[in-house]
């Protein structure tokens, strides 16, 4: 097992945190279903916030309602709140789905949110009620990335149902990832001829086109119906190494209680990981891998040949959420590179399992795992550890220009550069991305050092 | 009011606005419509500046998409934040102290102090845990507090209390006292949690009287400089305070402190020396220059630096109170030579501006200060509204008389400010002032937004998204104000939007210099031809776009 440097002094205080908060996460699943609106049971500062963040990445509309606690609501509890938000959504949105994810200030007081919406199902018998999902995500547990997935298992909780015969479609739980992302993954499916239930799928309501017509919830998103039929999948596919430690998640309750085969797996990052990937869909589709991804794969690997010289043995400071920096390691060791710190805000206690899992060399490797680290203790490992470039979201760009070395930006929060959401890390394509643009990197950290500036390289 | 400003308070063609009004609340139950129905106002201009009244800093509907934040944001957030060397602790979760850390553009020059301190991009949390939910984050605190300490040696720590704070109890003054006499150094808390007030008002306020307690009167040095003035409620977003300080050297006017656009605790320690406040953002900062001129005497005006007209006029009105004919005349020079810049930019840029309209809904005060911006530029203000502004920002301090104070904004504490016994010194004589006030300067009062309006326009406090949608639809504005969260959405609609939070990464605005920089950037963004090629040339039947439309 790996562990912590020995030489990062203890803080109770967190300097420049490496995680978000529990909501955000629920909130960007929520945003990923068709035609819900997310509503945060809380003050309006978290809704605010949270819109404020997510939309600073995705640079398109997000709502959130929520259900402006005052100070009274804050003593006397949030149910009358809760009810007049429901209506006042319904009234103004006609919305497919509500998902209710909870906060700090309602968990702290205990409202009964479960409760709360039975007794307003109650007083609207006989009108036309759209689902309304809840999620308990007070922030004082865990992380946004807590919150992503214990959304996903509230969805898939309160709306998946069996049937007698397991039908055609997979399941996919691809964790927090791009929507270019979840753009790739359902064209490999479609390849495959297996229908998907993608969740959640933000590809079109995070990044979407302008309107020739506005839409007040934008299109596209996973819908309730098709979440409605997870239950009778005929297999679910669960994506992140961390997560498929997890006791609970998504898939694995839809197989504890629908009896949905779970098959799970680290995002497929690199040639390693996207095999693994490709390898359940043709064994759960009866097809052999598409050929136009079996060429993508040959391409990928020529690249890896012809690049080799560029990328071999440069050392990476990698940090961001627990199953992407595991992607991302397990990548850059399929390619050469040292991901000589490996850190993230989370902590699920599984990190390093996974490091040591994707590197049993680590310690000749001097390979470094931070759990539950901020950014104060990624910088001070990192000045140690002499990288030649950071990997992760923009919140790293003040401790790479303070260390003099490239970032390159991938995940959430991007909010520095444009393109976010179009950043593609997934699959044989994606890592092909990553491949091209770190070599790049390398490349043009050369040409800038040279005393001379060759053209070739 | 100018003579620019009433030609443009002219009706304004278009929907007729009392119709647009009942299809905003038409969607609303009927409760909620009442409401919103005194927050939604079609303006109307009477003699003596008499504005129909409007229902402000009110509860938002739960369910109605708001842009406003929390007493947090208000307080660490936008009053707090752009001070520089003031450690920020937030006691809490890690949500809000991530959201609000460098979020908001103000921008600040550390070699301007002596230690250099800067510790804006830094942003400290103590992180709580269920643990200190169920047990008390009291410790963790004190803990806090000593590593911020260790760390950095800072003049000052502050600590911002977040929601659960005062839910479990925690008592984060006594802390701050504790380890203040620990430390040896100034610690002081805000008990600003997000449940408080209605809007981010309620922080601004919480941020004033704890700012006015502990700091404010700490070093009563007076230092150099003849006309020596604060600048309050100005936050340095885009090098705002940048471009004033450029011009008030020019005119040899000192600031003694910016509250809080690149600031330094020590000038607020030191502001009360100041000879007159100027008052640029009301809103946010009002309680401070009411209690300074309570306490120590310093008189306050309201100015507005937004505008090439609106500067210089703000000017002149430094140069009326300070009364000496030799600042009089380098205010005057500096005018002359700072306008024809901005003459020739206006010049070339209004053939292409002139007749737009615009909808600006920000703030507490730039709904207001920006129309000045689009008036210079031959542009018209269809609708306008604050996110968390006060009937007084709308229609005058007139109105305070009569405001009603309500539950929320009664559990925000109201600082007992009285003369200080030994360093209460009046800057004028009651004949003086009085003298001033029959010149025109007002002292102790600001219009409010209403009066500068065009009759007819639409005025809507609080307004929500779906209110927003709504307003686009029906006057499909060449442009539209507002913050980030509003962006995309009115974008989507093919209308440019400006961002006057964070002024989309650009700036400064204000003054001369930033007057040019806001004519370019709105030539840019009402003339950009992005929006033509939304429909590919096969798309030429109109009836196509339906298609789009989503079912």
């Amino acid at each position: 097992m790996l562990k912590p440097s020995p030489k990062a002094p203890k803080f109770t205080v967190t300097r420049n945190a490496c995680k978000l908060c529990t909501p955000l996460g629920a909130a960007l699943v929520f945003k990923g279903i068709r035609g819900a609106v997310p509503l945060l049971h809380g003050s309006q500062g978290c809704s605010t916030y949270i819109r404020r963040y997510l939309i600073s990445h995705y640079r398109e509309p997000i709502d959130i309602a929520c259900s402006n606690f005052s100070e009274q609501t804050a003593i006397f509890g949030g149910g009358a709140n809760l009810k007049i938000a429901l209506d006042n959504i319904r009234r103004q949105y006609d919305p497919e789905m509500i998902g209710v994810a909870t906060t700090c200030l309602s968990e702290t007081i205990g409202d009964d949110v479960p409760m709360f919406i039975r007794e307003y199902r109650e007083s609207c018998a006989g009108e036309d009620l759209p689902p309304v999902v809840h999620v308990a995500t007070p922030s004082y547990q865990g992380t946004h990335m807590q919150g992503f997935h214990a959304a996903l298992q509230a969805v898939v909780d309160q709306l998946a149902q069996g049937a007698a015969e397991a039908g055609p479609h997979v399941n996919l739980f691809p964790g927090m990832v791009s929507p270019a992302d979840l753009r790739h993954l359902r064209e490999i499916c479609a390849d495959f001829d297996l229908p998907v239930v993608l969740l959640p799928d933000y590809a079109d309501t995070l990044d979407g086109p302008l309107w020739t017509e506005y839409q007040r919830i934008p299109e596209g998103g996973t819908s309730v119906t098709a979440i409605r039929s997870s239950g009778s999948a005929r297999a679910s596919l669960e994506l992140g190494d961390v997560l498929a430690r997890a006791k609970e998640t998504a898939a694995g309750l839809l197989w504890k209680r629908f009896e949905v085969p779970c098959h799970r797996m680290g995002l497929p990052v690199g040639i390693d990981a996207t095999d693994r990937m490709f390898a359940a869909l043709a064994e759960i589709s009866g097809r052999p891998t598409p050929e136009n991804h079996l060429r993508e794969r040959g391409r990928l690997i020529d690249s890896y040949a012809d690049g080799h010289k560029y990328v071999m043995d440069a050392r990476a400071v990698v940090f961001g959420e627990e199953d992407l920096v595991v992607g991302l390691a397990g990548f850059l060791g399929e390619i050469g590179v040292v991901p000589v710190v490996c850190a993230s805000g989370g902590r699920s206690g599984h990190l390093a399992a996974c490091i040591a899992e994707r590197f049993p060399d680590h310690s000749q490797k001097g390979i470094q795992v931070l759990s539950d680290a901020d950014f104060v203790t990624i910088e001070t490992a990192a000045r140690d550890a002499q990288p030649d470039f950071l990997i992760g979201n923009s919140k790293g760009y003040s401790m790479a220009r303070r260390l003099d070395k490239p970032l390159i930006r991938v995940g959430f929060p991007v909010h520095d550069r444009v393109g976010g959401a179009r950043l593609l890390h997934l699959g044989y394509r994606g890592s092909q991305q990553l491949f091209d643009r770190i070599a790049n990197t390398l490349m043009a950290a050369r040409q800038t050092a040279s005393p001379v500036g060759y053209t070739y390289i | 009011m100018t003579e620019t400003a009433r030609s443009q308070t002219a009706p304004i063609e278009g929907p007729d606005p009392e119709k647009v009004k009942a299809e905003l609340l038409a969607k609303y139950p009927p409760k909620v419509a009442r409401k919103r129905a005194k927050q939604i106002i079609v303006n109307r201009l009477e003699p003596g500046d008499k504005v129909p009244e409007i229902n402000a800093n009110v509860r938002t509907v739960p369910g109605l998409m708001s842009q406003r934040g929390c007493c947090y944001a208000g307080c660490k957030g936008v009053v707090l934040g752009p001070t520089r060397d003031i450690v920020n602790i937030t006691h809490g979760p890690i949500g809000c102290g991530f959201y609000s850390w460098l979020t908001r553009r103000n921008q600040t020059d550390p070699d301007t102090t002596p230690d250099g301190h800067n510790f804006m991009t830094y942003c400290f949390s103590t992180d709580m845990q269920e643990k200190e939910i169920i047990f008390g984050g009291e410790k963790k605190l004190r803990q806090a507090i000593q590593e911020a300490y260790d760390n950095f040696k800072p003049k000052a720590i502050a600590v911002f209390a977040t929601c659960p704070v005062g839910l479990i109890g925690d008592d984060i003054h006594s802390v701050c006292r504790e380890m203040k006499a620990a430390l040896g150094i100034n610690v002081f808390g805000f008990s600003c949690e997000g449940y408080k007030g209605v809007s981010q008002s309620a922080g601004h306020h919480i941020a004033n009287n704890q700012i006015f307690k502990h700091v404010v009167g700490l070093d009563d040095t007076i230092g150099a400089g003849e006309f020596r003035v604060n600048l309050l409620g100005e936050y340095n977003i885009g090098g705002d305070a940048f471009e004033i300080e450029r011009i008030f050297e020019k005119c040899g006017i000192t600031t003694v402190a910016t509250f809080s656009g690149n600031s330094s605790i020590d000038a607020f320690a030191n502001s009360h020396t100041a000879d007159l406040n100027l008052i640029m953002c009301h809103r946010s900062i009002n309680y401070v220059a009411e209690m300074m001129e309570k306490k120590f005497g310093v008189p306050w005006i309201k100015i507005n630096f937004i505008g090439a007209e609106a500067t210089a006029k703000s000017l002149r009105k430094i140069a009326a109170y300070f009364d000496d004919p030799a600042l009089t005349e380098r205010v005057e020079a500096v005018i002359a030579e700072e306008l024809p810049a901005v003459q020739a930019a206006r010049d070339d840029i209004r053939p292409r501006t002139a007749g737009k309209r615009a909808m600006l809904f920000v703030g507490g005060s730039r709904a207001h200060h920006y129309q000045e911006l689009f008036r210079e530029l031959g542009m018209r203000t269809l609708s306008a509204g604050y996110e968390f502004a006060h009937r007084d920002d709308y229609e005058g301090r007139k109105v305070l008389p009569g405001v009603k104070v309500d539950a929320d904004s009664r559990n925000i504490e109201e600082l007992d400010v009285c003369q200080d016994p030994d360093r209460y010194r009046p800057r004028k004589t009651p004949e003086e002032l009085a003298a001033l006030s029959a010149k025109g300067l007002e002292f102790k009062d600001y219009q409010g937004m209403m009066p500068e309006m065009p009759e007819g326009s639409m005025v809507i406090d609080d307004i929500s998204q779906f209110e927003t949608d709504l307003m686009i639809e029906k006057y499909r504005p060449d442009i539209f104000c507002a913050g980030i969260k509003e962006k995309y959405m009115i974008q989507k609609h093919g209308i440019p939007m400006k961002q006057l939070h964070s002024y989309d990464y650009g700036g400064p605005y204000a003054g001369f210099k930033g007057a040019v920089n806001f004519y370019r950037e709105i030539d840019r963004m009402v003339n950009s031809r992005v929006w033509g090629y939304l429909k590919a040339p096969w798309q030429t039947n109109p009836e196509l776009a339906a298609t789009y439309a989503w079912e």
